[in-house]
């Protein structure tokens, strides 16, 4: 496999030029239509891309990213590339402006190759609740029943699992770049909140909301963050502090120290496996508790579908996006929303304008948001006695598809994710392993706020440890 | 009526004097082609974010200032949820709990010079709303209605007072000043017709002595002639509604300017419950102690400042004061006028008088702003200095001030060509007395039993004179001259 350094020697050298490249990969996407990962694939404006990079290669003025052909989550607002967040009430809608982060990638000089499938307004651990339809995860066990990539970022993680593009861009805001990276054994970057721009991104949770990485190495991931970190003056809530090299391994000779917290419990033997591999590479486990744990699931299912049920009021049929017509203004407005919405999107917006309702917003809503003032100070006061955290990224590997479950039974996929989201700290999934049906399992490192070069480097060393090299086997295409 | 006291309480929404809107870039100006004053922002785009101007949050601060408010050093942005379409967002960025001022007061000036003390609870910043317009039968029978989002988004500062007003006339008197104060300091340019300053007015009524009664709320009046209207119908309204054995019901009304009645718009059941929550795009707004200070530093004069200096100055009365500093132009222009007065010693009220009656009078018929007077201020002091050395009498003055305004002379070239120059010459006067006297023994005669005919030989010789004469030596010569007899 591939990764981002090589491909680019192979550009840079000429042994492929890319338009070959890009091309390769729009055959292979082609191929890969059964797994419904991209919901938009732009062979044309992908080879004018390409052809622009080929010649700034040919006039020695490559940049970072020159020619690398990447998928881009449905949730980041392209210019001139239709933007649906998966939902039908924006299915018609083509933006005209471009988000901070794919623009960043396009001024390295990317190839877009199309917009990637994912559950709807980013809100679900499964990728079924797509418009679009369902994304089938790559990998399948021994009895070929279709799985669930994991979501929201579900499109993302399959598209990179299958080879589909060299990198994926996500978002994560309760787990949705680290879930499905860990059930498809590829790795999911979380930066901390405020490190990447979120201007362009449709909102769904605005404190916790973040673009993410799916690649296949976590040095491709640290070559993705360092091109779309930075401050934005568009956005508020993006955070000024320096953006060092990630690429650049931290010279650190210190003893780490990986803190493993009792709360976070699974039956996979995976963890221990780690922490022996952090141990023979000289590391201190350390025990630790964050007792406040239990709470983050439902903390973070109070606070986000609150800021939810107000970032999508704007999707009302007057200004954009589809309008069913009707007789009185409020008639439209809740048939558009009816007809436009999601099962799961609806779920969501009514818990939310319920926390927030009068009589219940101090109960619930102001609630959380001490709770999670505790959560995130549980943290720091952890990270004085370790560097990183190493936890299970979900509690299973890829569940089937085509079954019905409890909503809740979904939001504990997020149980290991949300807690790092409610606190805005960065955190990855790296492939640790198979599961005893042959499916991989990823496991979670946490560093503290702005810390992603702590969090790279043990990530580098998880990853040079667990040595996970399998790829799904190729049940998708024609032939 | 006077068993009843009145109840009122303002909140008045004052459109923020800045280049572009409180979260984004686009412009302010009123009047635009519908939906060209445009960020992506103010139409709501999925994935747009809102970033404070800070030219706004001082403009606020100024105004919060001027009022007399304590500065929150820090405050919060929240978000007031509800569904309209000239609302894009589905919600609208405005401070609830936590908002940039608090306090403050309004002093207010009644009739006779008395004034009184209206006190505020706060001082917020919010985004505007868009404007709705509905046209019956627009197209194909049907009724439509058309969004206008270049007012989305611009800053609004809201002002609310504690219910301290008793009358229709407190109500527009302290909107009259609160305007001004946002004039004087150029925080809001206090157009009411363009909607920069709109007011709502919340009415209760209560038998003297009796707790605070049932509010109701008049939405979005713009004009201190309305204000006055509404709150004075709806005062009658609830006292009738007790009288006959009802009771008002707390509901939000609109005035109807047609009937001059106020109608209910919705009622506490149909109340927005608007779940505020605080804006998670948007970090605390923190002030520095130290900007707010230079910002306090450099705040121009106020309104009832310059009312205080003007009366202390030149010596004015409280009323003539309070009504010149209305607008500071007009107080400025006084002011211009007197100091060109000073080294002649002409008493200032001459020309507050002249400020207030002919120029005001003129200006106000040929619809002038002061902005645009044409008399300059020197023009006038001129005029009022030839009355004051009896060059010309006040009479006469009027009608030269009336050519001024319609050639553009100046007084002295129009006094020079129509011979206007007041008669102060003693023997001048004697002799043309002298010939009235002559011509009207009969008159003279009647004088013993009729001292007030005086005052008609007084106005035989100014007819004489076509009014030139100076009045008051007419009146000297006369009366010595017939006390002869």
């Amino acid at each position: 496999m591939n990764s981002i350094s090589d491909y680019r020697k192979l550009l840079l050298s000429k042994e492929i030029s890319a338009q070959e490249l890009t091309e390769d990969f729009l055959v292979k996407i082609k191929d890969a239509a059964p797994l419904n990962a991209y919901i938009e694939v732009c062979e044309e404006s992908a080879i004018t891309q390409a052809k622009a990079s080929d010649e700034r290669i040919a006039k020695g003025r490559a940049r970072a990213l020159e020619g690398m052909p990447l998928g881009v989550k449905d949730l980041f607002c392209t210019k001139n590339i239709r933007t649906t967040a998966a939902s039908k009430i924006l299915e018609n809608f083509v933006p005209e402006y471009e988000s901070t982060v794919t623009q960043k990638l396009l001024d390295e000089g990317a190839v877009f190759l199309g917009k990637l499938n994912m559950d709807e307004f980013a809100m679900g651990s499964s990728n079924k609740t797509s418009f679009w339809g369902k994304v089938i995860n790559p990998w399948r066990n021994d009895d070929e029943v279709p799985l669930s990539p994991g979501g929201s970022s579900g499109g993302s993680a399959a598209a990179v699992a299958a080879n589909l593009c060299v990198a994926a861009l996500g978002t994560d805001t309760g787990g949705s770049v680290r879930q499905p990276a860990s059930l498809t054994g590829t790795v999911g970057l979380k930066p901390s909140y405020g490190r990447c721009s979120r201007w362009g991104v449709i909102a769904f949770a605005s404190s916790l909301d973040q673009a993410g990485i799916l690649a296949n190495s976590v040095e491709d991931a640290a070559e993705l963050l360092n091109v779309i970190a930075g401050p934005d003056s568009k956005d508020a809530t993006s955070s000024a502090v320096p953006v060092p090299d990630f690429t650049k391994p931290l010279i650190d000779n210190r003893k780490l120290r990986i803190g493993v917290a009792k709360e976070y419990q699974t039956d996979s033997d995976l963890l221990e496996k780690a922490k022996g591999w952090f141990a023979d590479d000289g590391a201190e486990i350390v025990e630790v508790s964050l007792p406040h744990t239990k709470y983050a699931l439902p903390v973070y299912y109070i606070i986000a579908p609150a800021e939810a049920s107000s970032n999508l009021a704007r999707y009302d049929g007057v200004r954009y996006g589809r309008r069913v017509e009707s007789s009185s203004l409020t008639n439209m407005y809740s048939e558009t929303r009816s007809a436009g919405f999601g099962d799961e999107v609806k779920r969501r917006i009514l818990i939310g304008t319920y926390v927030l309702s009068s009589g219940y917003y101090d109960a619930y809503y102001l609630k959380a948001q001490k709770v999670r003032k505790i959560i995130i100070d549980e943290f720091a006061a952890v990270f004085e006695k370790v560097d990183v955290l190493l936890t299970p990224t979900t509690q299973n590997d890829a569940f089937v598809l085509d079954k019905e479950y409890e909503p809740l039974e979904m939001f504990m996929n997020d149980v290991f994710t949300v807690p790092a989201s409610l606190a805005g700290l960065p955190a990855i999934s790296v492939p640790a392993g198979l599961s005893d049906k042959g499916l991989p399992l990823g496991l979670q490192l946490v560093a503290p706020s702005f810390q992603e070069e702590v969090l790279l480097m043990a990530a580098r060393r998880m990853e040079k440890a667990a040595g996970f090299s399998e790829r799904p086997k190729n049940w998708w295409s024609a032939k | 009526m006077s068993e009843w006291e009145i109840t009122i309480g303002l909140e008045v929404h004052a459109q923020i004097n800045s280049q572009a809107k409180l979260f984004s870039s686009a412009p302010t100006k009123f009047g635009a082609e519908p939906n060209t004053q445009l960020a992506l922002l103010d139409v709501a785009f999925p994935g747009m974010l809102p970033v404070v101007n800070k030219e706004c949050v001082e403009q606020a601060v100024r105004a919060a200032l001027g009022l007399g408010c304590e500065i929150n050093l820090v405050s919060r942005f929240d978000r007031k949820n509800y569904f309209y379409p000239d609302l894009p967002q589905g919600y609208q960025i405005s401070q609830f709990e936590y908002p940039i001022a608090t306090n403050g007061s309004i002093e207010i000036d009644l009739e006779d010079g008395k004034s009184r003390t209206i006190n505020l609870e706060r001082l917020h910043i919010e985004q505007d709303a868009g404007k709705n317009i509905h046209i019956e039968g627009a197209g194909l029978g049907q009724n439509k209605s058309y969004v206008d989002l270049n007012r989305s988004g611009i800053g609004l500062m809201e002002i609310v007072s504690k219910p301290e007003m008793h009358s229709a006339l407190e109500a527009q008197e302290y909107v009259r000043k609160l305007r001004a104060i946002l004039r004087y300091l150029n925080a809001c340019d206090g157009n009411m017709e363009q909607g920069s300053l709109r007011a709502d007015v919340n009415v209760s009524v209560a038998k003297k002595g009796d707790e605070l009664g049932t509010r109701c709320e008049i939405k979005n009046l713009n004009s201190i002639k309305y204000i006055g209207a509404a709150a004075q119908y709806e005062a009658a309204r609830q006292i009738e509604l007790i009288e006959n054995g009802g009771k008002v019901e707390q509901e939000t009304r609109l005035f109807d300017i047609a009937s001059g009645r106020t109608r209910t718009m919705r009622s506490k059941e149909d109340a927005h419950d608007y779940r505020y929550f605080p804006d998670p795009d948007l970090p605390l707004l923190v002030l520095e102690q130290k900007r707010v200070d230079e910002l306090k530093a450099s705040l121009p004069e106020l309104p009832d400042e310059k009312k205080e200096r003007l009366q202390t100055d030149y010596g004015l009365s409280a009323y003539d004061a309070s009504v010149l500093i209305v607008d500071a132009a007009r107080a400025d222009y006084f002011e211009a006028v007197a100091k060109k007065l000073a080294p002649a010693r002409v008493n200032p009220k001459l020309a507050a008088n002249w400020v207030l009656g002919e120029l005001m009078g003129f200006l106000n018929k040929a619809e002038i702003a002061i902005e645009d007077n044409p008399i300059s201020a020197k023009a006038l002091a001129e005029l009022i200095l030839r009355i004051s050395e009896n060059v010309i009498s006040g009479k006469i003055a009027k009608s030269v001030f009336e050519e001024m305004t319609q050639t553009g002379n100046s007084a002295d070239e129009i006094i020079a060509r129509s011979g206007l120059k007041q008669i102060s010459d003693k023997g001048e006067i004697e002799s043309i007395c002298d010939s009235i006297i002559e011509q009207n023994l009969d008159k003279v005669a009647q004088l013993s039993q009729k001292p007030k005919m005086l005052g008609w030989f007084v106005g035989e010789v100014m007819k004489a004179t076509q009014g030139k004469a100076n009045p008051k030596l007419v009146n000297d010569i006369l009366c010595t001259k017939l006390k002869q007899d």
